[in-house]
């Protein structure tokens, strides 16, 4: 199934090269896979992954390993952040 | 230096300047800056008085850390009665301005009455006085900060003005210091232009001195350094994306507000979000932001210094444009863009660039434009009317509407009104997008419950400076809490609007509380100035100043029905993401507030409450 994965600030480094202008691709992903399966994937240091979102929701850091995406919902991820 | 002990008494109806001791029994109440200077302006004014009359005073304070070598220290205020609220005004400004004001050995000036012609006041140390400003007026704040500097041949003097703005009665004009930091809110700026005032100019040579505990103060600035160097915020998010970071966070979680709250995501956002200002244009190879800078004393410098693209259309035979300068910061990019549908980032940038060259707020004008397109969308507002067509989403339209605002030129004059008296003229009050006639900033209230609540309540009407939950609700700082939910956004606000009081009191950035607690700020207080500074009395002055600011508007006129949103919010759900479904909880939240505060149902202070804070 497909899913949207977008990384933004410095986790931008870890996006594929076609996906540098959008922070965002579409991803195949199999079932039961979960945030912290696509973290592990892309190898995304975990203290970097501050800001996990799933369709906009947050998902706090003791749920990434059993929130399990399901087709279509977007994971989006930052790194420590703020503004004003 | 702490307190320098001194304020300038500026008479501008008689032309006169003169040194008077500060009430150091104040500053033990007050602290310094937003709330010593709004003891004084309370003390001083009728809360009834017109904004925009003579009787109004103006005053420009710094905090006892300013000029300090406490990190961010460089901060200063201007406090008055707000021309576009009718509201205590506080607006806070960063640059260079605030230290040099202290190094010249002064805590405040107090602008009072108006000049019968254009002045400046000019500082070198203890000596003061008003010049003649006939040849400034009609000059942009680029222009007069370059003609103040040349005429007292001084490329050092800190020069706060106002621009054309200012001078016409934009309603929300800013007072513009070191050519791209602003005491931006409220209308300042307005109130200053309304008293013949055109700049203020101060060279200070002083120096540092008086601190309490000098070697304690140091010990204390250099471990607070650390905190802000060790966060992740403070010391790498910050500095590298700035605070346009967040415009693919806020927009992500269906809170960034689109084509005057009709929508919560924009579809442009990423396009003028920090990652597209950080990568190289198709047009010219270079990248929109050409570095990053800070404010006097700072070591988080998240301020954002970019280049134009020379070939928009907006700056195609105007170099004077094509210069690095400041901007975007993210609530000038959203106001100038998604409030408006406009994703265009240079056209974004030339917007910005107009705004601080003739001073006015960028929020409250990207704000009105967005009305305005929704008034023409309706076809209240007509192409003959605003002089062009103006279709959310059109950069033409924006750039030309910054350019007339700036000049008071045609439709300009009129979203020089704000969107409040705009709206009103044309019939649809509803449609204007703010509280107490002041614009929101860059966050949806049904996104994010908590500023709903803490706009509504804003002391100087909608703001995300006065309790930014946003900490809290979007970037677990310093607990992650639900934004989607009303539960326990009473306390939070309160606590944030406590907290910051201080800070702004202070003379530091509300930056710094990404990192920093009031934990942090303490031992630096505690050491720098006279007295005993302890937690719970640094606590005591948050909550007084808020409760004293809260006093001067219920006496101007304000009552609960003020501390409230526009009926879009209420009424009309959230299209899309997170928030789908929700409106704004706030008439649940507001009482929980009051009772949180300790005032009655009708937003007043009680008297138990007022006996406590010593007011």
């Amino acid at each position: 199934m497909q899913v949207i994965f977008k990384l933004y600030a410095t986790l931008q480094d870890y996006l594929p090269a076609e996906a540098k202008k959008t922070n965002s691709f579409p991803l195949e992903v199999g079932p039961g896979t979960t945030a912290q399966h696509v973290i592990e994937q892309f190898q995304l240091p975990q203290k970097l992954c501050h800001l996990v979102l799933i369709d906009g929701r947050f998902v706090p850091p003791a749920e990434r390993a059993t929130r399990v995406l399901k087709e279509g919902e977007t994971l989006a991820i930052w790194p420590p952040v703020a503004g004003g | 230096m702490a307190w320098t002990r001194k304020i300038l008494r500026v008479d501008l109806t008689n032309g006169t300047c003169k040194s008077e001791p500060l009430n150091m029994e104040w500053a033990q109440q007050y602290l310094g800056q937003r709330g010593l200077a709004t003891k004084y302006f309370i003390s001083e004014v009728d809360p009834k008085v017109d904004p925009l009359s003579p009787a109004n005073k103006m005053i420009m304070a710094t905090g006892p850390l300013t000029g300090t070598p406490a990190s961010t220290g460089g901060r200063y205020s201007v406090i008055t009665k707000g021309a576009l609220t009718g509201a205590i005004a506080c607006s806070n400004s960063g640059g260079y301005f605030g230290a040099e004001l202290k190094f010249a050995g002064w805590d405040m000036i107090i602008f009072e009455g108006k000049s019968p012609k254009p002045v400046y006041l000019s500082i070198e140390n203890d000596k003061a006085e008003l010049k003649d400003a006939a040849h400034l007026w009609g000059k942009t704040v680029w222009q007069t900060e370059e003609i103040i500097k040349k005429t007292h041949q001084d490329p050092q003097i800190r020069v706060s003005s106002i621009g054309r703005s200012g001078e016409n009665g934009v309603m929300y004009a800013c007072i513009v210091n070191d050519l791209h930091r602003a005491a931006g809110r409220s209308g300042v700026g307005t109130v200053m232009g309304s008293k013949n005032l055109k700049a203020v100019a101060v060279r200070g040579t002083l120096g540092l001195g008086g601190l309490k505990d000098a070697k304690g103060f140091f010990a204390a600035a250099t471990a607070a350094k650390k905190v802000l160097a060790d966060n992740a915020v403070t010391g790498q998010g910050l500095p590298a994306f700035g605070t346009q970071v967040l415009m693919n966070v806020i927009n992500e979680m269906g809170a960034l507000p689109t084509r005057n709250h009709r929508d919560v995501q924009f579809e442009g956002a990423r396009g003028i979000s920090a990652e597209a200002m950080a990568e190289k244009r198709p047009s010219d190879g270079k990248s929109h932001l050409v570095t990053n800078a800070a404010c006097f004393g700072c070591t988080i410098a998240c301020g954002r210094i970019s280049r134009i693209d020379e070939k928009h259309f907006s700056v195609v035979n105007k170099p004077e444009y094509w210069g690095a300068s400041g901007g975007l910061e993210y609530e000038a990019a959203w106001a100038l863009g998604a409030a408006n549908g406009v994703g265009d980032l240079e056209a974004l940038q030339f917007a910005n660039l107009i705004c601080n060259e003739d001073g006015f707020d960028p929020i409250s004008f990207g704000a009105t434009v967005g009305a305005a397109m929704e008034l023409y969308d309706l076809g209240i507002l007509t192409k003959e009317q605003i002089g062009m067509d103006a279709p959310f989403g059109s950069a033409e339209a924006l750039c030309k509407l910054a350019e007339m605002t700036a000049r008071g030129e045609g439709f300009g004059k009129e979203l020089g009104l704000g969107s409040a008296r705009l709206c009103e003229k044309y019939g649809k009050p509803e449609l204007s997008m703010g509280v107490k006639k002041q614009e929101f900033p860059a966050y949806d209230s049904r996104g994010i419950q908590g500023m709903g609540l803490a706009y509504a309540t804003s002391n100087r009407g909608a703001c995300h400076l006065r309790g930014y939950t946003v900490a809290s609700e979007v970037l677990g700082i310093p607990i992650k809490t639900d934004p989607l939910t009303t539960d326990g956004k009473a306390d939070l606000v309160k606590a944030f609007q406590d907290a910051t009081s201080v800070f702004d009191s202070a003379g530091v950035c509300v930056f710094t509380t990404f990192a920093w607690t009031l934990a942090d700020l303490q031992p630096q207080l505690n050491a720098a100035c006279e007295g005993e500074w302890t937690m719970e009395k640094l606590a005591e002055v948050g909550e007084r100043v808020w409760n004293m600011e809260r006093l001067f508007n219920n006496a101007a006129g304000f009552t609960a029905k003020d501390d409230d949103l526009p009926p879009r919010l209420k009424t009309e759900a959230a299209k899309t993401g997170p928030a789908k479904g929700l409106v704004s909880g706030i008439d649940k939240m507001r009482p929980e507030y009051y009772k949180a505060r300790g005032w009655d149902a009708n937003g007043v202070p009680t008297k138990e409450t007022l006996a406590r804070l010593g007011l």
